[in-house]
């Protein structure tokens, strides 16, 4: 018995130039084609020139990346902390625990403060929105999410509303209102739709405006009544974890930061990045500008903060010890800028001088990761939250000269923490 | 195969490094200096950094 195997050979239509033809089997984008061997023979040399242009562009884009890090080398003529060699060094910083805010039933995910100064809005594992009193610990609204992990909330400009999302893949704005009768949840209103879950929204310079990122890799810019796509950010090669919004004198730029370790710099109105930094070596989970705008910082899973100057367009500082491990989750900035306070996995938080590159402080008194820190409107207190289920407003105390306290800010100081819980 | 969107990728690719290469940097030098002077001129209205004082601070234990 002989076993035979031949090409059949079929005869019809091709699926290209609809001729009469006999025809082979062609792939398209993992699709069966049936095409003439004229046809076939164009097809197998337009791949060809589609690899010639990819690698011609390819070299541009190595030959542009080239160009770009020697301009850049050329302007790094300093580094921040020379600059700063002249600045009188900071004492010892002691803060106190102001206030410990419980209520929320697991992880505390995400938190903002009210332009007021006082009320501060919080998320967390469980789905639920707390809107506290800071002054007095009172919880003054609260609404149950219908999804798990709320991972960000923001308070309007106003003070009259706050957005939340998570896992929903949506951000919602409630309004608040002091009419016990009425229901909040009622009065939902989605207004963003990701594809992935929220990470991190921010209302822009009105209540009008909602700023989001997600893990879908993209950021968007929502209009809040109608509900409407306004503008998207494409770039991300991954998640985006975390956004912050320009200071309102520096126009409309923002910031956001990535599993993709990129921290992107966006124009809202053209939708287009302008600048783009990849100098962290795991995900970035936290971005926020520096007061003037001229600046912004970053926490990642790789243990380090970093600065970044937008005007030279390059890292100028990284916040980092040997000792420090664990990644940060979250940064903000003091109201001059000098101070960087961020939040670690390791349950402390880190208080560093930007200036200089040293560490100042460390704080203890949470139970579990830091999640999320933010510094009041006003610059008197701070705010952590944390998977221990609180949220601490903590302000200054004392701030000791360098030269009142021979204890060296590098040292790690052992200061018992006052927790006044009330 | 995906030829043709690879090709498009990279386009913007090189697209947006033209950009980048077209923004106009300022030395490290300056920048450096100027967020120096931006601390320094707001240090003394920074509470957290000069320590707000027990009268003003609205978180001051509550007498009870």
């Amino acid at each position: 018995m002989c076993d035979q195997t031949f090409l059949a050979n079929v005869f019809g239509s091709c699926d290209k130039c609809f001729k009469q033809r006999a025809l082979r089997p062609v792939f398209k984008k993992s699709q069966q084609l049936s095409y003439c061997s004229t046809c076939a023979e164009i097809m197998a040399t337009e791949a060809l020139h589609e690899n010639e242009t990819l690698a011609s562009l390819k070299s541009e884009a190595e030959s542009l990346k080239g160009k770009l890090e020697e301009e850049r080398a050329k302007l790094h003529d300093v580094e921040l902390h020379q600059v700063a060699e002249r600045v009188e060094a900071l004492g010892q910083f002691v803060m106190k625990t102001r206030r410990t805010l419980k209520g929320h039933g697991n992880k505390v995910l995400c938190m903002d403060w009210c332009k007021d100064k006082r009320r501060i809005v919080s998320s967390s594992q469980d789905g639920k929105v707390i809107v506290w009193d800071s002054f007095t610990t009172n919880k003054e609204h609260a609404v149950t999410m219908p999804c798990t992990w709320v991972m960000a909330c923001a308070y309007a400009p106003s003070g009259c509303a706050i957005a939340c999302g998570g896992l929903d893949n949506k951000c919602s704005v409630y309004p608040l209102t002091f009419d016990k009768n009425e229901n909040m949840a009622a009065k939902k209103k989605s207004v963003a739709m990701h594809t992935n879950y929220l990470s991190a929204c921010s209302f822009t310079n009105s209540d009008m405006q909602i700023l989001t990122a997600s893990g879908d890799g993209t950021c968007a810019l929502w209009d809040v009544e109608s509900g409407q796509l306004l503008q998207s950010f494409h770039g991300h090669g991954a998640d985006v974890l975390c956004l912050d919004l320009a200071p309102s004198e520096t126009g409309n730029t923002f910031v956001s930061g990535g599993c993709d370790k990129k921290a992107m710099v966006w124009d809202m109105r053209s939708g287009q990045c302008v600048q783009a930094f990849e100098t962290h070596e795991s995900d970035i989970n936290s971005v926020r500008y520096y007061p003037s705008g001229d600046a912004f910082a970053s926490g990642s899973d790789d243990a380090t903060c970093r600065l970044y100057d937008l005007r030279a367009d390059r890292e100028v500082a990284i916040y980092s010890k040997e000792s420090i491990i664990f990644g940060a989750s979250s940064v903000d900035f003091s109201l001059s800028g000098r101070l960087l306070f961020a939040g670690y996995n390791d349950y402390t938080i880190n208080v560093w001088d930007v200036l200089k590159g040293s560490r100042v402080s460390i704080l203890f008194g949470h139970e579990n990761r830091v999640s999320t820190l933010r510094v009041s409107p006003d610059g008197t207190a701070f705010c952590s939250g944390s998977w221990d289920h609180t949220l601490r407003p903590q302000e200054e105390l004392v701030a000791w000269r360098g030269s009142e306290c021979p204890i060296n800010a590098g040292i790690l100081p052992q200061i018992r923490q006052l927790r006044i819980s009330l | 195969m995906s030829g043709s969107s690879s090709v498009a990728a990279m386009k913007k690719v090189v697209q947006q490094l033209q950009l980048e290469a077209g923004l106009n940097c300022v030395k490290v030098s300056q920048t450096a200096a100027d967020l120096k002077q931006f601390c320094l001129q707001n240090a003394q209205h920074d509470p957290l950094l000069t320590g707000a004082s027990s009268s003003t601070n609205p978180f001051r234990p509550q007498k009870v």
